[in-house]
This record gives structure tokens, C-alpha cells and sequence, in this order.
């Protein structure tokens, strides 16, 4: 038996339509914004490297270790992905593996997909890059130990995520799955932080500059430390309220129209009970994805606004400019 | 060792083979989008959902219950929905004591609980009926004419290609490790968990600069080759009226199913 992190590639089924939808439309947004990010950052190089190292993630999930009892641990690699590619081609790679695990081994739905390379995609590599990059410019051994703080709580995002996905299409009670899904990826996330930081000091030894300054590792904008540190924060301080006052939650989730039947503890059968024709599960649809969009925009303005700050505050970039050219020239 | 394992494809050349791949991926999607909307025990549109699955098997020639066979991946998920029976308020029908909790399932909790499973492993075998009668090559392209962005596409396909290579890649190493890691019987060895996982870490590392430094090397010949950022077929789609009539059979299905399912 595998000790994998199987538990986080929701099939189809298991969650209600609306948020299949609502999960697809921030995916959706958030890889349009990456492509269009690593179009400009990489050019035509992009798809061997990115589909190169596509397959890397998907292998390297194949190398487990014995841990005890006959289970074995293993890598899921969205942080690994982000710190060594850089966080917009690591949800790319991501992405991919995760639609090749979906399309070709039927590991987790088609339209949970969205969802799926929500949680095991994007929020690892914004929680695993940005937690990272906070320790650039540190030392070899601040880096790594972030590195491993980093994957730990990259795995356990995606729990959460996953979790309250469940929990607000009505599969699953909140002060069950939290605790259930955070304590197994607790362990998960452990082996998942050692091999990260095995794997990095290889590289670290081996090709010191894949990781260095100037590599697509260190490019990324302060934005995404705001951004890691902040979904880090809501991940500690949402897990314990989740598994200790799920009402709390419930009526948030009331409040913002998912949950009809706050009292029985449960998730909404709203949008099963409702013909999908009606006026309320479309307007909740169409509600979803406009505050999706809102915060899309949001997320995308400050992203800019934070960029060009780094930017200027960093007079080596027209050096990193020229080397970077100086490297495609070579390639 | 060879990890073909992965391919799921049966070559065949029956009428579900020969559909229209776009046909193929649209009708699974809303097969899948239908199951997701039927409400809990629509028990007649249950049942017709996979009446249209068993005629989809027939008609790919792979047999009745082909899907059905290799079904069984998404149920260890179904633990997960296990909750629901005790947590939705109705007629308790069941009680058990297990340690200090006392744990009633209700009949409503039980419908539910049953949707949810039917639903997931209905979606679960059109979802394998698709890559066993299409080869993947060709659900890319289809994906690509579907409006999902080049890039995306252009990546699978090179995770495609080269996932074989690097599953392989895996393997070796695999076998080096196991061929280094001499034990006797009955004395504990292999080093602590930590060191295991470090090890399993450094043939990551290792793994991740032979496929970063074979990623230039195919960069390279591409360019020699005239690559000009995408990727050109020979196999280009030919949509025939045959599959826009099945489509739209298949999607006016879909509809009846959600007004029998309310009846």
C-alpha cells in the first residue's frame, strides 16, 4: 500500500456541481494569467522544458521509500516544482500531471479537475514558492529549511482545500474531514518536506545555478511571499477552528449562500434538491463565478502593483536581463 | 522493464473508436455534468445513465463489462463521503457503538451516501471507456480544438511522450538502490526513516537534472528541426455527420435523463 496522497484527487461525484464550477473558473483564471506569464518569461523554450519536466514530477512520484509497516512515502511535487521552475511554470507542470493523472488513470474526475489542480496545483505552488522565496538572498541552510517548511504546509493547503471543498458540496461533515484529512497529511506532508529537501541539496551540490540568483527560481515578485504567507496564515488558523467549531464555519457558509441547513452540522443540498433550471441554481452559479472573477482581478491588480515595486527597488534586474539573453543566445 | 503500463488505450476499430474525438470528449464531459446534476435517488435515471454506458461498451467492442472491471480506483474515496450517513438529519434506520460514539444512520444520509458513490462511479467508466477507445495523442488534439490553451496542450503532449522515458529512468534507479541495499534476514537495516527518505530525496534531485538537462538536449533538436513553438499534425480531424448526429443523441439523453431523474 501506498502512503499517497490519493486522498486528495477527488473523483467525479463527490462534489456538487456549483462547486466544481466555481473551483474551474478560479483555475481557470489563475493558469490563463500563468500562460501568459510563462509565454513572456520563456517564449517558444517553454513547452519541451515545461512538458520535459512534466514528466520529471509525474516519475519522480513513482520513487517512494518504506516507511513502516509495508507502507512507503512519496512525493507529490508541487512545491519542488514551484522553487526549481519558478511558481507559474510549476503550475503549469502541475497542471499537466495532474490532467494526465486525471484523462489517461482516471486518478481524479474530469470535472473535479478543476478542484483538483486547485488544491495539488496552484495552492502548493503559491504556499511552496512564496513561503521559499521569503528566504532568497538567505543562507544555503535558511533556504532549505524553508524549502521543507514550505512543502510541509503546501501538502497541508491542499488538504484543507480539499476538505472544505467536500465539506461545502455536502460529502462530508467539517469536524470529521478536517481533522481526518489534515492528520494523514500531516505525515504526508512530512516525508514530502524530506525528500523536497533531499532532492534540493542535490541540486543545491550539483547545479548551484539552477537555484541561484538569477535563475527562473529567484524571479518571481515579492507578491508571492505576501501571497504564500497569507494562505500559510489561513491554513493554521482555519484547520483548528474547522475540527473545534465547525458552526462557526457553517454559518459563514450560510451567509455566503452555500449551506441551507446550518442546524444539522451538514453540507447544502442545495443545488441537488433545486432543478439545475431554476432562477436560484443558476444565479448561484453565475454568482460564483463573478466572485471568482472579483477576486481574480483583485489578486492581479496587487500582483502588478507589487511587481513593479520589486522592480524597482532592484537595480541588478537589466544585469539579470543580460544574462538571461546572454543564456538563450547560447541555447 | 518497460512502464507502458500507463496506456490505457485498446486499439480497435469500432463505431465508438471511429467517433469524432471532440464528439467523444464533449459526450463524456456532459455524461459527467449530468450525473453531477441528477438529484439524490433518481433511481430511473440511474439506471438509464448506465443503460448508455453498457450500449457505449457494446458498441466499442471491448465487452459488456469492460469498464465496469476496472472501475474500482475512485472507491477508497468513497470513505471519505462516509460521514454523510450519520451527519443528515431523517428517520434513523441503523445504530452501532463504536468506542465511546454512538453512530446512527439515518435513511437520509443513506440516499445520499448511495448518490454520491452511483454518481462518482458511473462518471468514473465513461471517464475509462474514453482513453480505452481513443488514443491519448488524440484527446489532446481534440482538448486543443476544445479551446484549452496551446500551451497546455503542447505540455501534456510532451508529458506524454516523454513519461515513458522517465518512468523508465525511475526504474533503473529503482533497481540500482534495491540492487545496493543488501540485508540479512533478521537484522534491522536500511538506516533510519530520515536517511531513507534523503535517499529517496537525492534520486529525485538526480532525476530532476538528467530531465532539466534532457529537456535542452530535445529543445535543441526541435530547433534543428525547424520548431517554431507548436506542434503540427498529419492526422487532422475529419468531422462527418455521423457524429454530429450521435452528439446531439447522446446530449438530448442527457436532457430526458434530467427530467426523468425529477419526475
Amino acid at each position: 500500500m501506498h502512503l499517497a496522497p490519493q486522498l486528495m484527487h477527488i473523483p467525479d461525484g463527490f462534489l456538487s456541481i456549483v462547486i466544481s464550477i466555481l473551483c474551474w473558473a478560479i483555475t481557470a483564471g489563475i493558469l490563463a494569467i500563468a500562460v501568459s506569464r510563462t509565454n513572456k518569461s520563456l517564449g517558444e523554450r517553454q513547452a519541451p522544458l515545461m512538458g520535459v519536466m512534466a514528466a520529471f514530477i509525474f516519475a519522480a512520484q513513482m520513487i517512494n521509500f518504506p516507511v513502516a509497516g509495508g507502507t512507503s512515502g512519496h512525493l507529490l511535487g508541487g512545491a519542488l516544482a514551484a522553487i526549481t521552475l519558478g511558481p507559474w511554470a510549476g503550475m503549469l507542470v502541475m497542471t499537466a500531471v495532474i490532467a494526465v493523472q486525471g484523462l489517461l488513470l482516471q486518478d481524479g474526475g474530469l470535472l473535479a479537475m478543476g478542484a483538483n489542480i486547485l488544491n495539488m496545483g496552484l495552492m502548493t505552488s503559491v504556499v511552496g514558492y512564496g513561503l521559499y522565496r521569503s528566504a532568497l538572498g538567505k543562507s544555503q541552510s535558511t533556504k532549505l529549511t524553508m524549502a521543507g517548511v514550505a512543502a510541509w504546509l503546501s501538502v497541508m493547503t491542499g488538504a484543507l482545500t480539499t476538505s472544505l471543498q467536500l465539506w461545502l458540496s455536502g460529502t462530508a461533515r467539517l469536524d470529521v474531514v478536517v481533522p481526518a484529512m489534515l492528520g494523514v497529511h500531516a505525515v504526508i506532508g512530512f516525508g514530502e518536506a524530506l525528500i523536497t529537501v533531499a532532492a534540493l541539496t542535490f541540486i543545491f551540490r550539483t547545479r548551484p545555478d539552477l537555484l541561484g540568483e538569477s535563475s527562473e527560481s529567484a524571479r518571481g515578485s515579492r507578491g508571492w511571499i505576501v501571497a504564500g504567507v497569507l494562505i500559510a496564515l489561513a491554513v493554521v488558523l482555519l484547520s483548528p477552528l474547522a475540527s473545534t467549531d465547525p458552526d462557526g464555519l457553517n454559518r459563514v457558509a450560510t451567509d455566503l449562500g452555500f449551506i441551507n441547513n446550518a442546524q444539522s452540522g451538514s453540507g447544502p443540498l442545495a443545488g441537488y434538491t433545486v432543478p439545475f433550471l431554476t432562477n436560484a441554481s443558476l444565479a448561484k452559479i453565475a454568482a460564483g463565478i463573478i466572485g471568482a472573477s472579483v477576486v481574480l482581478i483583485l489578486a492581479f491588480i496587487s500582483g502588478r502593483f507589487l511587481q513593479k515595486r520589486s522592480r524597482t527597488e532592484n537595480p541588478n534586474s537589466t544585469v539579470r536581463n543580460r544574462q538571461s539573453q546572454i543564456a538563450d543566445r547560447k541555447s | 522493464m518497460h512502464s507502458d503500463a500507463f496506456d490505457r488505450y485498446h486499439h480497435g476499430h469500432s463505431a465508438v473508436h471511429n467517433l469524432d474525438p471532440r464528439v467523444k470528449v464533449l459526450v463524456t464531459i456532459a455524461y459527467i455534468v449530468s450525473n453531477a446534476l441528477l438529484p439524490d435517488g433518481a433511481w430511473i435515471a440511474f439506471v438509464l445513465a448506465y443503460a448508455f454506458l453498457l450500449i457505449a461498451n457494446l458498441l466499442s467492442g471491448l465487452g459488456l463489462g469492460f469498464t465496469l472491471r476496472r472501475s474500482f480506483v475512485a472507491l477508497p474515496f468513497a470513505l471519505i463521503a462516509i460521514t454523510v450517513l450519520f451527519s443528515i438529519p431523517g428517520d434513523p434506520i441503523a445504530e452501532f457503538k463504536f468506542l465511546m460514539w454512538n453512530f446512527v444512520v439515518t435513511d437520509a444520509g443513506f440516499l445520499r451516501f448511495v448518490s454520491i458513490v452511483i454518481r462518482s462511479w458511473l462518471s468514473v467508466q465513461m471517464a475509462i471507456l474514453l482513453v480505452s477507445a481513443t488514443e491519448f495523442p488524440k484527446i489532446i488534439h481534440a482538448l486543443n480544438h476544445l479551446r484549452v490553451p496551446t500551451i497546455i496542450t503542447v505540455i501534456i503532449s510532451f508529458l506524454y511522450r516523454y513519461l515513458f522515458v522517465l518512468a523508465d529512468e525511475v526504474m533503473r534507479m529503482l533497481r540500482a538502490r534495491q540492487a545496493r541495499s543488501a540485508a540479512t534476514a533478521g537484522i534491522r537495516s536500511g538506516g533510519s526513516l530520515i536517511w531513507r527518505a534523503q535517499i529517496a530525496g537525492h534520486m529525485a534531485g538526480q532525476l530532476f537534472l538528467r530531465s532539466y538537462e534532457r529537456s535542452d538536449r530535445i529543445y535543441n533538436a526541435m530547433l534543428s528541426r525547424g520548431y517554431k513553438g507548436e506542434l503540427m499534425t498529419i492526422h487532422p480531424h475529419h468531422f462527418h455527420k455521423s457524429d454530429l448526429m450521435i452528439g446531439a443523441f447522446s446530449i438530448l439523453l442527457f436532457l430526458f435523463l434530467q427530467i426523468a431523474g425529477r419526475l
